[in-house]
């Protein structure tokens, strides 16, 4: 078993019964997490290195935590202070770390396929923790852990992801490893933060939210990052909040038992009302703590030996 | 209850267009059909010779509230509309304030309602402040009763933002107008560009500054799939432009207006700015182009770009004065006189174009001559002969090129959710 793909850059890279190997993973490491003493020997002797050229609080302290809760050797790189700020192209910094013998390396990088030249150039696996607007792999393994903590699987669900799917590298994760798994992904937006053929990615397309979340069992709502306003993408916070907000009212339009997902950092107040995200089935706080389970999972899964060992 | 006997009822949504009397029943038609028996307590009015049709609903007006009141206001605005045969009009979003958010928008309906006299669909502004920029509060002012989108009286020259608003206008269903003029070439025209701006040695506005706008916003509505209004077209090239379009499949409607289809440059000659209006008075050729495309169904709307002035406006060089002519009062009979009675244009296309498409336009309800429907009519007496008279106008503005000009088919009464607000001429105030 294991990954037979190198790398994880995109959902695409995996298959259904990888997915099914990682969640099983996932589980066991959920209850490491669980125990007092976290910490287990399984990767003692590698080394994972956190390469963010983008920010990120989040995605970047689970991917070390999961490396050091298994024992590996973390190293974190972030580009304002490397040799990134003094100009050095990517695949020579990525030959720089293969040459220190990396054995996976997590990059984020702002800019999306900058993780394809990454890929190439080094000898280390490569787990894509974000790239653009492209994809976000380790976001959508993670949502799917924890719907599949709520529901018994995917097949059938309606999943709605409510937000600004133009700039959503999770949306666009999200939405293949969801119909993968048989969902039926709906992506609701203004127009003007919609792809332009958004429905051929493999979503049901709707301008309405009321529409997206009749019968939804899986709401994910995505953050509106404030600055698009400026860019003219809408025209105010409130028109945005009066329309594609996520509010007590409107969720009662979803299914009883739906689950409402936020992968962070939330806008209360704006994508999502501060009483929604408080609600019992809103299980925001559970997707990061199953985020640390699952990167353990894949760096077991990813960091225990090269490709051709693990097959 | 109210029986109308006689009428030439035309219905353009049933393709109606025959002798019958109909019963109204409060704000409702109750019943039509043939001969039907008055009853001792109704009023009985006797249509026989008039045309009555759903009522006319004008795409374009200008009430110039808030802020210009001395040139109009929501309730003058309202009897000109009741006298001209209309019941409903769109007020343009470029008064002062703007109306590019929820609070003047509703204040508008509110007053619109107060008057009893006509309904007022507003039309908000594409951008705030019309500057072309950031898009207004589209959501909410249609929450509010906006039914379209403009930035009328220019257009939006960034393509970009045009884009976003017609993308964002399709979560509403709303069309947005364009007022097609790229600013920069037109310049500080003040009438057509040719032969008689050469000669008069006034500034001209090429029609290209209007073809290339029309191109533009044609194929943003093919790149957004939303919904492109040409407002007041006036070219034979934007007609053909829109032709094409059409069989492209694109969203893509257009209007005209009355006096860009009875009135040609020449008439700038007299130096009288009454003439003076945006965009400009075209060529012979263009007006004939725009009849045949009424006729043909290229060209979807009448509308009037009512745009009435105090006389200090208009009341200077022709350079210096404002653009616009007060329209209202005078559309219906230019539209009978020349498109039915100088082209044979069937009363079926006209009561298209002046009522079913524009409700069609703004995603009102459909209005039939039939049980049930809401009881708006607009009854033309075909036959009747006389001057337009500026003199004897209901909107504040009396700058009309057409005082004095004898016109064949005019409105003689007004009927607004069954109750007659007009009759012969004389508006029925309803407060």
């Amino acid at each position: 078993m294991g990954i037979k793909s190198k790398d994880l850059l995109s959902i695409n890279d995996i298959s259904i019964a990888e997915i099914d190997e990682i969640m099983q993973n996932a589980r066991s490491m959920k209850q490491i997490i669980q125990r007092d003493i976290k910490k287990v020997p399984t990767l003692r002797g590698k080394s994972v290195i956190n390469l963010f050229y983008e920010n990120s609080t989040r995605t970047r302290t689970s991917f070390e935590l999961a490396g050091k809760y298994m024992g590996a050797d973390v190293v974190n790189i972030s580009a304002s202070s490397s040799s990134v700020k003094k100009g050095e192209s990517m695949r020579d910094t990525a030959r720089t770390l293969d040459n220190m013998a990396a054995d996976v390396i997590v990059m984020r990088h702002h800019e999306s396929g900058s993780h394809k030249i990454l890929a190439e150039s080094v000898n280390a696996r490569v787990i894509n923790a974000g790239d653009g607007k492209h994809e976000h792999p380790t976001q959508a393994l993670l949502d799917t852990f924890t719907i599949l903590e709520h529901k018994k699987s995917l097949q059938g669900l309606k999943v709605a992801i409510i937000g600004d799917i133009l700039h959503s590298r999770v949306a666009r994760s999200d939405v293949l490893i969801f119909n993968k798994l048989g969902a039926e992904v709906w992506f609701c937006a203004p127009p003007t933060l919609m792809p332009s053929k958004a429905a051929e990615l493999g979503a049901k397309i709707t301008y309405n939210i009321e529409e997206a979340l009749t019968d939804a069992d899986v709401v994910i709502m995505l953050r509106i990052q404030l600055e698009r306003q400026d860019s003219g993408f809408f025209p105010s916070i409130r028109e945005y909040t009066n329309f594609f907000g996520l509010n007590t009212r409107n969720i009662k339009l979803a299914k009883e038992d739906c689950i409402i997902m936020h992968p962070g950092p939330m806008n209360r107040g704006i994508e999502i009302s501060y009483e929604a995200a408080e609600l019992p089935n809103a299980v925001i706080s559970e997707q990061v703590n199953n985020g640390v389970a699952v990167r353990m999972a894949l760096l077991y899964i990813m960091g225990g030996g090269r490709p051709s060992e693990t097959v | 209850m109210k029986l109308f006997k006689n009428a030439r009822v035309i219905d353009p949504v049933q393709q109606i267009d025959q002798v019958m009397d109909i019963r109204v029943n409060g704000n409702q038609i109750f019943e039509t059909g043939e001969n039907l028996i008055p009853n001792s307590q109704e009023e009985i009015i006797d249509l026989a010779g008039k045309i009555l049709t759903t009522g006319f609903v004008d795409l374009h007006v200008h009430l110039r509230e808030p802020g210009e009141e001395y040139k109009e206001d929501v309730e003058s605005g309202a009897r000109a509309a009741a006298a001209g045969g209309f019941t409903g009009i769109c007020p343009m979003p470029n008064t002062k304030p703007v109306c590019d958010n929820d609070t003047i928008t509703e204040m508008l309906v509110i007053k619109g309602q107060r008057t009893g006299l006509v309904n007022v669909y507003p039309v908000g502004a594409i951008t705030k402040n019309q500057d072309g920029k950031e898009l207004a509060e589209i959501g909410m002012m249609k929450k509010r009763g906006a039914r379209a989108l403009s930035d009328d009286g220019r257009d939006v020259m960034n393509s970009l933002v045009m884009r976003r608003a017609l993308d964002y206008a399709k979560a509403f269903q709303m069309p947005v107008f364009a007022h097609c003029e790229d600013t920069a070439l037109a310049g500080h025209g003040s009438m057509n560009e040719g032969y008689y701006s050469s000669k008069l040695g006034l500034g001209g506005i090429p029609k290209e500054a209007e073809n290339i706008m029309v191109m533009r916003n044609i194929m943003l509505a093919g790149l957004t799939k939303g919904h492109m209004h040409i407002s007041h077209m006036t070219t034979k090239e934007g007609l053909e432009l829109i032709r094409q379009a059409k069989k492209d499949g694109h969203i893509v409607t257009c209007e005209v207006t009355p006096h860009h289809f009875s009135l040609t440059e020449a008439a700038v000659e007299s130096y009288d700015t009454n003439y003076k209006v945006n965009p400009p008075l075209r060529t012979q050729g263009d007006i004939e182009a725009l009849i045949q495309g009424m006729a043909e169904g290229i060209v979807d709307v009448i509308a009037t770009d009512h745009a009435p002035h105090d006389l200090e406006d208009k009341d200077k060089d022709f350079s210096n004065a404002a653009f616009g002519i007060s329209g209202l009062e005078t559309a219906t009979a230019l539209t009978m006189d020349i498109l039915y009675h100088k082209h044979n244009i069937s009363l079926l296309r006209i009561a298209e174009m002046l009522s079913s498409k524009p409700r069609e336009i703004l995603g009102l309800p459909e209005q039939k001559i039939a049980p049930g429907n809401i009881a708006d009519f607009t009854i033309i007496d075909p036959e009747l002969s006389k001057k337009a008279d500026k003199g004897k106008f209901y909107s504040k503005g009396k700058n009309t090129p057409f005082h004095g000009v004898t016109l064949k088919g005019w409105p003689v009464m007004t009927v607004f959710a069954g109750k007659i607000v007009m009759k012969d001429g004389e508006v029925i105030e309803q407060q």
